[in-house]
């Protein structure tokens, strides 16, 4: 419970931002903030909670995207309802890419391995085929207006990803205090006593896999509107399944606010260097890699883990016992 | 239907470049059988291995055949450190930690050989880089003809190494058993950096071989890293043997694809393969269950 008031009054914090912040350069980073949260919660539901450490988020982030891209320049169709058919795709993405694996009992580096793979045929796939616009990309029209999910101002993209970013954080929560979360987190540190307990591995790591792929599908579609351009290698390329691991991973696995925490810190860090350096190519990504390693080697449970290992030391200092 | 006249020297340009595949998937394979990881930056230290012949040959004027004596045992030097004082250290005892670390190296990698290098394509130009050998009819690289029988006698080096000397036959108890290795004197940390060291040395060797016939640009290491963890995959992870055969037949199915469904199509045959062997016999063709 106590987590969900600190969610709410977060949240909260958040939405009253657009009311105070005016600049269009402030509003914009809140906005890639929450995005890139968005993204990293998603990995989060697979990885951190699940223990399955997926290479090839890109395949349901770019399904959403390219979904909602391709509806509306060969179809014409809303985007709305492109984004409700573009999640139910990206979803069916996982699920295959779950069945597919987990059926057979896929981990650790297989798994990883396998989708990496996916990632990179969904990416070959979308730079041959015609409609989503090959390697040239694929161009949603301009069509400003809330109707067209094209808001006019800042403000309208900021609300929008407010609700989504937060649907996966309330999933999150929910994550944690369900009898689905706890088989999962089961599985993720012993499935074979998970198995000798009743759970069923392979179901409970669908569910996993198929929530994850939804709210990675809505990051891609959102990304869609806010940009308005897509091509293979931003939709299926290596950076997009790149960090959506780094954003839980520098904030913290398996914890609910770890995400946010890290999409901060890496939005100021690599805000921080395109400063110092300049917007060079390859720094951005080299330093995401750079970053990879020192957190795993230097703080393997991330930020999340340090606050808390702080806050258990105050505890201890005032005499009250640590929660486990 | 291609006639004969097409598909037999598509064919033999396969194998050439199979059994590259073959020295790469080398490398890789004896990680994974030692280390029980996927280097994820095998892709990106091929990359190194490329730039550093093209680097001696642009800048000093050694051809890369004569660099072979200098790239591999750069490229184990390198090996050994990066096992030595990285990712040996962030593993924290769990398989998870190596392979983000890994995967964290090959970025770094390469979008610093990005940054230093800028994304052009760079060759190196050799006398011999346009001669060719006649065989059954066909008309082949001779680059690429040394770079098969190449790759086919490092890979019976590293056989011997790792089946007649005492460092393989250390590399190998640690694989089997590490705990009971370490209990009579084998110092693990050493033996897992010897191991990647040599692997990577393979990318080293491979290198060399490639460039005359090839290219490099920073991002040249991600077509290789998928067929490598496919050949692996194919062939059983830790088979050696496995991963010869499973080179050359990726060459080959690669080369055929290529043929009849174009470049960049044909390699979509490479990842369904790859995906089909994971589902359906994650041993591999020549490995034990896993």
């Amino acid at each position: 419970m106590r987590q969900l008031v600190i969610l709410a009054v977060v949240f909260a914090f958040i939405a009253a931002a657009p009311a105070i912040i005016t600049s269009e350069f402030t509003q914009n980073v809140i906005i890639m903030v929450l995005y890139a949260a968005l993204l990293g919660q998603a990995w989060n539901i697979l990885g951190g909670y699940g223990g399955q450490f997926s290479f090839g988020h890109a395949a349901y982030f770019g399904t959403g995207a390219y979904t909602v891209a391709v509806l509306q320049v060969q179809l014409g169709v809303n985007p709305w309802i492109g984004l409700v058919i573009g999640a139910l795709f990206s979803m069916a993405v996982a699920a295959f890419i779950g069945f597919a694996t987990f059926r057979y009992g896929l981990r650790g580096s297989y798994f990883a391995l396998v989708t990496l793979a996916f990632a990179e045929v969904l990416r070959i796939l979308s730079n041959s085929v015609g409609f989503t616009g090959a390697g040239v990309g694929i161009l949603i029209p301009l069509a400003p207006g809330a109707a067209n999910m094209q808001f006019e101002t800042k403000t309208g993209f900021f609300f929008l990803i407010w609700v989504l970013t937060l649907s996966s954080f309330l999933v999150v929560w929910w994550i944690g205090h369900s009898r689905f979360g706890a088989s999962l987190a089961a599985v993720r540190d012993n499935e074979d006593a998970a198995r000798a307990l009743g759970v069923n591995a392979f179901r409970v790591k669908m569910g996993a896999i198929m929530l994850s792929g939804l709210f990675s599908g809505l990051a891609g579609i959102f990304y869609a509107q806010y940009f308005l351009y897509l091509d293979p290698y931003i939709a299926y390329g290596p950076a997009i399944s790149v960090e959506s691991l780094l954003v839980p991973i520098i904030g913290g696995m398996g914890t609910l606010f770890g995400p946010l925490l890290g999409a901060a810190a890496l939005h100021v860090v690599s805000e921080a260097t395109r400063e110092l350096i300049g917007d060079v190519p390859g720094i951005s990504l080299a330093l995401y890699g750079a970053l990879l390693v020192v957190m795993v080697m230097f703080m393997p449970r991330g930020l999340a883990g340090l606050l808390a290992r702080l806050g258990v030391r105050r505890r201890a200092a005032s005499g009250e016992m640590p929660r486990a | 239907m291609p006639d004969l006249a097409i598909i037999v020297p598509s064919l033999l340009n396969g194998l050439t470049t199979g059994a590259l595949y073959a020295l790469i998937a080398l490398g890789l394979t004896l990680i994974y059988g030692v280390l029980h990881i996927i280097n994820f930056a095998h892709g990106a230290l091929l990359m190194v291995g490329l730039y550093a012949v093209w680097f001696l040959n642009t800048r000093l004027g050694i051809d890369p055949y004569v660099a072979l004596l200098i790239v591999p045992p750069a490229m184990f030097v390198l090996g050994y450190g990066l096992q030595r004082g990285i990712i040996g250290r962030a593993s924290h005892g769990r398989d998870e930690n190596i392979l983000l670390v890994t995967l964290g190296l090959s970025i770094v990698i390469e979008n610093l050989a990005l940054y230093f290098f800028r994304s052009d394509t760079r060759i190196v130009d050799t006398p011999y880089s346009f001669e060719t050998v006649e065989f059954l009819g066909a008309f082949l690289p001779l680059p690429k003809v040394i770079a098969f029988f190449g790759a086919l006698i490092s890979a019976a080096a590293l056989w011997l190494v790792m089946s007649k000397t005492d460092l393989g036959r250390a590399i190998r108890a640690i694989a089997r058993e590490r705990k009971g290795a370490q209990l009579v004197g084998i110092n693990a940390d050493h033996v897992y950096a010897m191991s990647f060291g040599l692997g990577i040395a393979c990318l080293g060797v491979a290198a060399c071989l490639l460039l005359p016939s090839y290219y490099v640009t920073p991002s040249v290491g991600h077509g290789f890293v998928l067929i490598a963890f496919t050949i692996v995959v194919l062939g059983g992870m830790g088979s050696f043997v496995g991963a010869l055969i499973g080179g050359l037949i990726i060459g080959v199915v690669e080369a055929l694809g290529g043929l009849f469904l174009g470049e960049s199509l044909g390699q979509i045959g490479i990842f369904v393969i790859f995906i089909l062997v994971l589902m359906f016999r994650p041993q591999g063709l020549l490995g034990h269950k896993v």
